[in-house]
């Protein structure tokens, strides 16, 4: 079994300045995945990036959360559309040596 | 160094309000933000260009004296650099600009490694950047390239890589893909007033080789085959990445065909034990200089 690395949701919030109701705004939304131990919440290690890149956009851009979420979905499908296009490129090369 | 039109930057006239930057670094902030347009160096430029411009157009001490040199500010040049040594005298304070962009965002006039531009030190002084926040800021991620053969990119191996003058070890797992990113956690740059540093990533690039032609985990090669064995089977000696391995060859194989070596492709990225398959594809060669006795045999073969 592969120990997990929990970050307590408060220290997360004082550490960026956030409102502890914007991770469970997020977390409502299926943004990010918070665990819960003894009825106190903690971030999973792996969410962090997204998290730190959702509180950019909202500090930063003045994003809110259904912003968020759209633009979110809109990058995934960007990223799978490169992973595509990378792919397609990669078999082509395969052709183009002949 | 030119000088740099801050207003054109941000597409407001001279006579902008307040509201009225705030409101255009806002739109194009959007469009060019670098978590909106990951691994896009000319989005990330033109980031740092607007928080430049508006760094100085929404801080109205600054815009004054932006405004008051415009064109001409190289005479406001000699009072920047006078200000500038007395600043040297005090205590060094971190800049608190962003700093996305990375290696590659280099470019004329906005130089130093994701700093404010010459022209921007030179008018405000180094310490000038966004003087008075207290935010925390994450350091630049930086980008690096790596040039990997097919027979590196199928083992797990450890690489050196320098890095703004640090030694990184790394660990490239096995499989990796042509024109793959892997990110590296907190060795970018260092983040400004306690932020946490920025990502490494890494790009793979994954050269031809001679031999195997990849797609995804498989592998493609194509085999001579003399016709005696095509014709009678036999045995012959195949090249897979791993080293030669014998491949039986079934009687009356047929030009142009292909068998599968199961297992001999290339490793699957970070799943142990399982790969991809080895294609061979038969060219069946035909025999060239026959003496009259062989062309006698081949004509009554045809007879037959």
């Amino acid at each position: 079994m592969k120990a997990q690395h929990l970050i307590a949701a408060n220290d997360f919030c004082v550490y960026h300045q956030v409102e502890y109701t914007f991770i469970t705004s997020l977390q409502k939304a299926g943004l990010v995945e918070v665990t819960l131990i003894n009825e106190k919440t903690y971030i999973p290690e792996s969410e962090l990036q997204k998290l730190e890149k959702m509180i950019r956009l909202h500090n930063e851009l003045e994003i809110n959360i259904p912003g968020i979420e759209a633009i979110t979905h809109l990058l995934d499908r960007i990223e799978h559309l490169q992973a595509d296009t990378q792919t397609l490129k990669n078999r082509l090369r395969m052709y183009e040596a002949d | 160094m030119a000088f740099i039109d801050y207003y054109q930057i941000l597409g407001v006239a001279k006579t902008a309000s307040d509201k009225e930057i705030k409101n255009a670094y806002r739109k194009l902030a959007r469009k060019y933000h670098p978590d909106l347009n990951p691994n896009d160096a000319e989005a990330n430029k033109k980031f740092q260009q607007l928080n430049e411009a508006n760094e100085v157009l929404s801080d109205p001490e600054k815009r004054k004296k932006y405004d008051q040199y415009g064109e001409n500010w190289q005479h406001g040049e000699e009072y920047a650099r006078a200000q500038q040594q007395a600043r040297q005298q005090q205590q060094q304070q971190g800049r608190q600009q962003y700093s996305y962009g990375g290696q590659g965002a280099g470019f004329e006039d906005f130089g130093g490694g994701g700093d404010f531009s010459d022209f921007f030190q030179s008018m405000f002084g180094q310490s000038a950047g966004g003087a008075g926040r207290q935010a925390k800021y994450r350091g630049q991620d930086y980008n690096a390239e790596l040039q990997l053969d097919l027979k590196g990119a199928s083992e797990t191996h450890k690489q050196t890589l320098t890095v703004n003058g640090k030694n990184i070890r790394i660990t490239i797992p096995a499989g990796i893909e042509n024109g793959q990113t892997i990110k590296i956690t907190g060795h970018g740059g260092p983040g400004v007033s306690g932020g946490p540093a920025g990502d490494l990533y890494i790009k793979f690039t994954v050269m031809d080789d001679p031999r195997f032609k990849r797609k995804g985990n498989d592998l493609y090669n194509t085999v001579k085959l003399d016709l005696y064995t095509a014709v009678l089977g036999g045995e012959i000696t195949a090249e897979t990445l791993t080293g030669k391995v014998k491949v039986k060859v079934a009687p009356e194989t047929q030009n142009g065909t292909k068998v599968k070596l199961k297992g001999k492709g290339m490793p699957v990225y970070k799943k142990e034990n399982e790969f991809g398959d080895l294609y061979l594809t038969y060219e069946v060669q035909v025999p060239t200089n026959l003496t009259e006795q062989q062309k006698q045999l081949f004509e009554q073969l045809a007879k037959s």
